[in-house]
């Protein structure tokens, strides 16, 4: 069965659709990629399946429950967890406690052992330090637990977020443009992050990317989205491939003229 | 620049013995000031700023501790006592003290401007006017028309118990209020809160009839205070009374009782906000005042996160409203106007928003400023003008000064300028917000 299961889903705003009838599921364990033009509707479809935004229509399952009608918060205690185009930390919080929150849906403790200082409650702050630590680590950040997240340059905060959406131990990881802005080298560090977090965590992935270096290079499979329409889905080779992609990525006359592109 | 001259000067007395022996002799200083000169606000100022000596230099806990209880317990009293009028001073500022943390976690923490926060305050005493006066047998009279020989409708010992219930009612009122509010962002949400304090006031106003709940404009009194137990009469009288000078009146007694009343509410308060605070309480609260929309991604409950600030923020009102009640025996709706609200606000951004020595500080400063600083001015000002001085070199004679000019009555200008120059020179406070550092300890093996 498949992790994640939409089947149908239309949204629109206004006179506008912006996901219009997509059907797309999600296996477990693997790394999947969206992409398609601006505006193509990507976030869009994040923002639905994470019930920032409700559908208009369609369904949408995930670990065979459907997610209709819960809100966000709810939906991430079910186990998505995702981050954000333009980075959206806490930006007044320190690192450790920017992970902190990430663990939100797990802390247990009762108004009563926080008001108390009961013995569960000290050890579940401890034990949710170290795993802030241990998280920071793995993704590569070192010696800034008590920064600010706003003082951390870009890449560490693209980092943090990261971080911070795998402290809920989520079963599936939204990542919306995630290596944005960077440079080769942190690609290729992100990239193996990624490939990293799906090997020893088991987190499924499905990430917005416009980096085709990104894309290519480790997704199983690609869904391409233009004008809030499905419009391919398949493996790197097979998308690359694909006339209505590199229509709707270059125009019509490009897939004309793809043969002599290739020539040269 | 100057500052940074009086910043190097300042850490390199905070440090060793130095900090210890200032601290020491700033609260024996403003003691004997004090002492020597019942009727000086200067003398006071000097006295209650070594609080913030206690606060700035760097001593040990123990013996900050041991300062501050000395300050609250024995000094406090004996001076406020000699002179009632800074008692009076000292316990408005512990009561808007408390305001200002209940409204810091609204505001401070998890970032909802509340612009009627004052209704949770009135909430809080109409409750224990009601219940503690007479004013249940008054149902039926309107204002000003009820027999004189009615009976209370609750001992005054049921006010320990109103301290709980005024904490638990506050609280729902807040939630009551979130409900239909907490969906609003930022503009509309200060709106709607101050439409709902004014609803609160207004009520209070016209609750007269066709059942007198409120007495209406005129307030309700008496209420009811506490009996005091008879070993704290005689031991204040055998400690205090040689400090003082004279046996201890009932009245000032009541008076010093509700000040230790207020204390008490005031480290409660100060406990259960640095607890929740630094809880998952309390980073959702930051969170969800930092991004809403990250903060619901991490699974953060918006609305139930936004209540619970509202409810424990309303909390902290409530009980200060039973206390006000019962320690004024009388209140009356414009005890609870929209400058109030405006008021505790300002002690909040004043001081430091999100951070609990700051608006501590704000309160004490705008109390102060209020109380004391201006009424003294305006005080010394009448006694020039009543003197034959002259300004030199202008050759102007006091008793020209109109009295229009009188300080005191400038003292919302006085906000407003503070207001202005705060947000240009320092916008984080006086005492800014600090994010706790965390030292996480090593890994258990397992």
């Amino acid at each position: 069965m498949a992790l994640l299961e939409i089947a149908n889903i239309t949204k629109t705003f206004g006179g506008l659709k912006a996901i219009s009838d997509v059907t797309f599921s999600l296996d477990k364990g693997r790394i999947v990629s969206i992409i398609g033009p601006n505006g193509a509707g990507k976030t869009s479809f994040f923002n639905t399946l994470t019930g920032i935004y409700k559908p208009d229509s369609g369904a949408i399952t995930f670990n065979g429950k459907s997610l209709l009608g819960l809100r966000p918060d709810q939906i991430a205690a079910r186990g998505i967890s995702r981050t954000f185009q333009n980075i959206r930390l806490f930006a007044d919080m320190t690192v450790i406690e920017n992970i902190m929150v990430g663990m939100h849906v797990h802390y247990k403790q009762s108004a009563l052992a926080i008001l108390f200082r009961l013995e569960s409650f000290k050890k579940e702050e401890r034990e949710s330090e170290q795993k802030a630590l241990r998280l920071m680590k793995y993704v590569g950040l070192k010696n800034v637990e008590n920064e600010l997240a706003k003082n951390l340059p870009y890449g560490a905060q693209r980092r943090l977020e990261i971080a911070r959406a795998l402290a809920a131990d989520p079963q599936l990881l939204l990542l919306d443009e995630p290596a944005a802005g960077m440079n080769p080298q942190e690609t290729e560090d992100i990239i193996q992050l990624f490939r990293n977090i799906r090997d020893k965590m088991g987190i499924t992935i499905l990430l917005i990317e416009h980096d085709m270096r990104v894309v290519m290079n480790i997704s199983e499979d690609i869904c391409v989205m233009d004008y809030g329409v499905k419009i391919a889905q398949g493996t790197p080779a097979e998308i690359r491939n694909n006339t209505r992609v590199i229509e709707a990525y270059l125009g019509r006359g490009a897939v004309a003229g793809q043969h002599e592109e290739k020539m040269q | 620049m100057v500052s940074s001259y009086f910043k190097e000067l300042f850490d390199k007395v905070n440090q060793g013995p130095l900090a210890y022996i200032l601290i020491t002799v700033h609260v024996i200083a403003g003691t004997y000031l004090v002492y020597t000169e019942p009727r000086s606000n200067l003398a006071f100022l000097v006295l209650i700023t070594s609080f913030m000596s206690l606060y700035f230099f760097q001593a040990d806990v123990r013996f900050k501790l041991f300062v501050g209880a000395v300050l609250a317990l024995v000094i406090i009293p004996v001076v406020g006592v000699r002179n009632i009028f800074y008692l009076e001073v000292i316990f408005q500022i512990s009561v808007f003290a408390a305001l200002a943390l209940g409204l810091n976690i609204v505001v401070g923490f998890a970032g909802l401007l509340d612009l009627g926060y004052v209704a949770f305050y009135a909430v809080g005493a109409y409750l224990w006017a009601f219940f503690g006066s007479q004013q249940f047998y008054v149902l039926h009279y309107a204002p000003g028309t009820q027999p004189s020989d009615l009976p209370f409708l609750l001992p005054g010992d049921a006010f320990y118990m109103f301290l709980l219930v005024g904490v638990v009612i506050a609280g729902l009122t807040g939630i009551l209020l979130g409900l239909p509010v907490l969906r609003l962002k930022g503009d509309y949400l200060a709106i709607v809160t101050l439409g709902f304090g004014e609803v609160i006031r207004v009520l209070a106003n016209n609750l007269d009839k066709p059942l007198n709940f409120t007495n209406g404009p005129q307030g309700i009194t008496p209420i009811q205070r506490p009996t005091m137990p008879d070993f704290a009469v005689d031991w204040f009288n055998t400690i205090f009374s040689p400090l003082v000078g004279h046996p201890i009146s009932p009245a000032d007694m009541y008076n010093l009782m509700f000040y230790i009343y207020a204390l008490i509410v005031i480290i409660v308060i100060i406990f259960v906000t640095r607890r929740l605070d630094d809880s998952k309480l309390g980073r959702a609260w930051t969170a969800v005042r930092e991004d809403e929309t990250a903060a619901i991604a991490q699974g953060i409950p918006l609305v139930r996160m936004k209540l619970t600030a509202f409810a424990v923020g309303a909390s902290f009102a409530g009980v200060m409203g039973v206390l006000l009640a019962a320690s004024r025996t009388f209140i009356s709706p414009e005890s609870f106007s929209f400058m109030q609200s405006i008021g505790v606000l300002t002690m909040v951004i004043l001081g430091g928003s999100g951070s609990i020595p700051g608006v501590i500080l704000g309160a004490a400063v705008v109390t102060t400023l209020n109380l004391q600083v201006l009424q003294g001015f305006s005080l010394y000002l009448n006694e020039l003008r009543q003197s034959d001085a002259v300004i030199p070199v202008i050759n102007f004679a006091w008793k020209d000064l109109s009295t229009q000019l009188d300080p005191a009555k400038y003292q919302k200008l006085f906000f407003g300028l503070i207001l202005i120059l705060m947000m240009i020179f320092r916008p984080a406070g006086l005492i800014p917000a600090k994010r706790r550092k965390r030292q996480v300890a090593p890994e258990e093996s397992k």
